[in-house]
């Protein structure tokens, strides 16, 4: 039993780092646009699909076609956000989880036009290949996924923290009016912010395709999980989002081997709400003062 | 501000986790044609069976309207799309009833749905045959109006792999199993009967798990079942986890002698493709209807899906033949009644057989079906049936090979 909750843990982390990477998008957002994207977990789908026509087409690698599938959702991304969410003024955040669960719908349903309610597969040969570790076996495409995740993540971590233009991120996301008023372009930043999200959506979307059958209805379980990460990691925070994603699946797993299945979102939601109440601004979040 | 946006973002999972539902299908006009409104799961968990159920309905309405229509009146289907939700399938039964006052309801797909559906049309007085709901709580109840299209109670679906894993002989028998199911009431009804079957027969239980019908990360589950090593393994799936299962098996170089999902094997095509041809030999499913079967009007069927939905006769999914078996049952109690009227249906509906493509039918007083299901395997790219030895065209492959 012991080494089956190593071997869970190890799982965790390696899943963990896929979901921190979708979520880290998610998180981006929010902290640059101020808006909930529920339509986050479609993107990650549209950009499985994305993977799919590729691989199915082309016979491209999923992982080498990131280089296709992430520039082509990044000007999505862009000419998403300069159609549905730059025109919301008033009452932004909460019109935002109207229209972008209306932009959920929208992909759901153009998904399923093209390739039907039927499940698919990215069913790469590495899918079900594994190396040994002591008695278990790890899958290569956990690894795969948690190096790109690392890969990605650090570099969205050097933009943020090491470059100008991060800096005008940071600076959006910390205050937009004040940002606004020393001559950063919010809305340009927010178009980019927008389109790095459904980026790291396409590649996020990689991993969630050859880990998992998928249709155009998989974006519902899905961004109900990211939205949990970045809610418990602090709203626009990418470290907390790092750390949540991991902490949920590393839970989650070891619940599900020594308890039982049925208590591991369970036991997820427990350490959510108690972190909550000490913090309710998230792990990493930061609480604003009164009136901001 | 941060904590208005903390309770947007808390109310926006909210929303999202308290389910999502989407509506629309074709509508019809009034007037001759018999109306028949049917809530299938075009999106979400269910949406690959509900498709396939759709298919089948089509092609029933197809066949029947090209032999002038249900006692002369041509059959149009209206269709709406519950998205798997159980709350959304009780809305759209009412809407059918109450606004479209459509002249018959067929059932939609799973017990899950079927239940609370079912109620909904005893309400109002209407027959509810379906295609696609045989857990027990489908038929404990009470109702009178429910009518479980298949050969066979779900509950006694794995009893035939039981049997099967009984009748080896005594140095093949397996010693251990292993079980995993949905705590849905079609799967795990099936998996606790096969258990207590062959825990009876002293095959020990080393490793046995509930898990919601939500979970979308089932590798810890698989990595519990593959580090039992246990002899044989009967999962209660649907596709998602029946594909999941086998890639964490593979991965976990973990080949049990022997394999049974509850679903997701029978699904033709949709199956095969994506666990490789090689890799689904062995594998079984329990079922009522497969692509050969010598049953009434079955070539007609397999030949007229073909012709309507392309691929091959291996990628038909059962959901599919099923859901054509709703219209032939109806097809028969309409003309035995003379009438599509629902009292006289659901009078005509429990007494005598019925004959379908899935091999002849009738139902007892709760609307279960008083026949056995049957074991299938996938031999050499396709279904087929293996045990019992009165229906197996094939002998069983036993053990199962190991992953390509």
């Amino acid at each position: 039993m012991s080494g089956l909750v190593v071997e869970a843990a190890m799982l965790g982390v390696l899943t963990g780092g896929v979901y921190a990477l979708m979520a880290s998008g998610l998180t981006l957002i929010f902290g640059v646009m101020r808006i909930i994207n529920v339509g986050h977990g479609a993107l990650v789908v549209l950009g499985a699909y994305l993977s799919f026509v590729l691989f199915q087409r082309w016979h491209v690698d999923p992982f080498l076609g990131l280089v296709v599938t992430m520039p082509v959702m990044f000007g999505l991304g862009v000419v998403l956000e300069i159609v549905f969410i730059r025109p919301l003024r008033t009452d932004r955040e909460a019109l935002s989880v109207l229209v972008t669960y209306a932009l959920a719908l929208g992909i759901e349903g153009i998904l399923g036009y093209f390739f039907s309610a039927n499940y698919q597969q990215l069913s790469v040969w590495y899918q079900r290949a594994s190396f040994a570790v002591g008695d278990f076996h790890i899958a290569y495409v956990y690894v795969l996924g948690f190096l790109l995740s690392v890969a990605f993540l650090a570099a969205l971590g050097l933009v943020l923290y090491r470059t100008t233009f991060g800096a005008a991120i940071r600076a959006t996301m910390l205050n937009r009016s004040a940002a606004q008023l020393v001559g950063i372009d919010v809305e340009r930043i927010s178009a980019i912010a927008f389109g790095i999200g459904m980026a790291t959506a396409a590649a996020g979307g990689v991993v969630f395709g050859i880990t998992n059958a998928f249709n155009p209805g998989s974006h519902y379980d899905l961004i109900s999980r990211l939205l949990t990460v970045i809610v418990l990691g602090g709203l626009g925070s990418l470290k907390g989002a790092i750390v949540a994603a991991v902490l949920m699946l590393v839970i989650e797993d070891i619940t599900s081997v020594l308890v039982s299945p049925t208590w591991a979102d369970f036991s997820f939601f427990v350490i959510l709400v108690l972190t909550l109440l000490a913090r309710p601004q998230g792990l990493y979040g930061v609480r604003a003062r009164a009136g901001t | 501000m941060r904590k208005t946006l903390l309770g947007t973002a808390v109310l926006a999972l909210g929303v999202l986790l308290s389910g999502c539902a989407g509506g629309g299908g074709a509508s019809s006009g009034s007037g001759k044609p018999v109306l028949v409104g049917v809530s299938l799961s075009l999106d979400g968990d269910f949406s690959g069976d509900g498709k396939a159920l759709q298919q089948g309905y089509q092609l029933w309405a197809d066949d029947v309207n090209a032999k002038g229509g249900l006692l002369g009146r041509k059959v149009q289907f209206k269709f709406v799309n519950d998205a798997s939700s159980t709350q959304q399938v009780v809305t759209n039964y009412t809407n059918l009833i109450t606004r479209d006052k459509v002249d018959l309801t067929f059932g939609p797909f799973s017990s899950l749905l079927t239940i609370p559906s079912s109620q909904i049309a005893a309400r109002y007085s209407y027959a509810f045959p379906e295609p696609a709901g045989g857990g027990p709580d489908v038929f404990n109840r009470g109702l009178k109006n429910v009518f479980f299209v298949q050969p066979a109670p779900v509950v006694d679906n794995l009893v035939s792999y039981a049997q099967w894993l009984q009748s080896l002989p005594a140095d093949q028998r397996p010693k251990t199993a292993a079980y995993a199911t949905e705590d849905d009431p079609f799967t795990q009804p099936q998996v606790d009967k096969a258990r207590s079957v062959l825990e009876g027969a002293g095959v020990q239980t080393v490793y046995n798990k509930v898990y919601p019908a939500e979970t979308t990360d089932f590798t810890p589950l698989a990595l519990g079942v593959a580090q039992s090593h246990a002899d044989v393994v009967a999962l209660g799936t649907q596709l998602p986890d029946a594909l999941a299962f086998i890639q964490t098996f593979q991965q976990q170089k973990y080949s049990p002698k022997s394999l049974v999902e509850t679903t997701g094997p029978d699904q033709g095509a949709q199956f095969s493709d994506k666990v490789g041809a090689a890799n689904a030999e062995g594998i079984m499913v329990p079922a009522g209807w497969w692509p050969s079967a010598k049953t009434s009007l079955n070539d007609h069927f397999v030949k007229a899906f073909i012709a309507k939905f392309g691929g091959d006769a291996a990628s038909i999914s059962a959901d599919a033949a099923e859901a054509y078996s709703v219209g032939q049952v109806v097809e028969q109690a309409a003309g035995r009644a003379s009438s599509i009227d629902n009292a006289k249906l659901i009078q005509a509906l429990h007494a005598g057989r019925f004959q379908t493509i899935q091999g002849p039918i009738a139902f007892d007083a709760t609307g279960q079906p008083n026949g056995a299901s049957f074991l299938v395997q996938w031999q050499h790219g396709q279904t087929v049936p293996v045990y019992p030895p009165s229906v197996a065209v094939a002998k069983p492959e036993f053990p199962k090979p190991n992953w390509q």
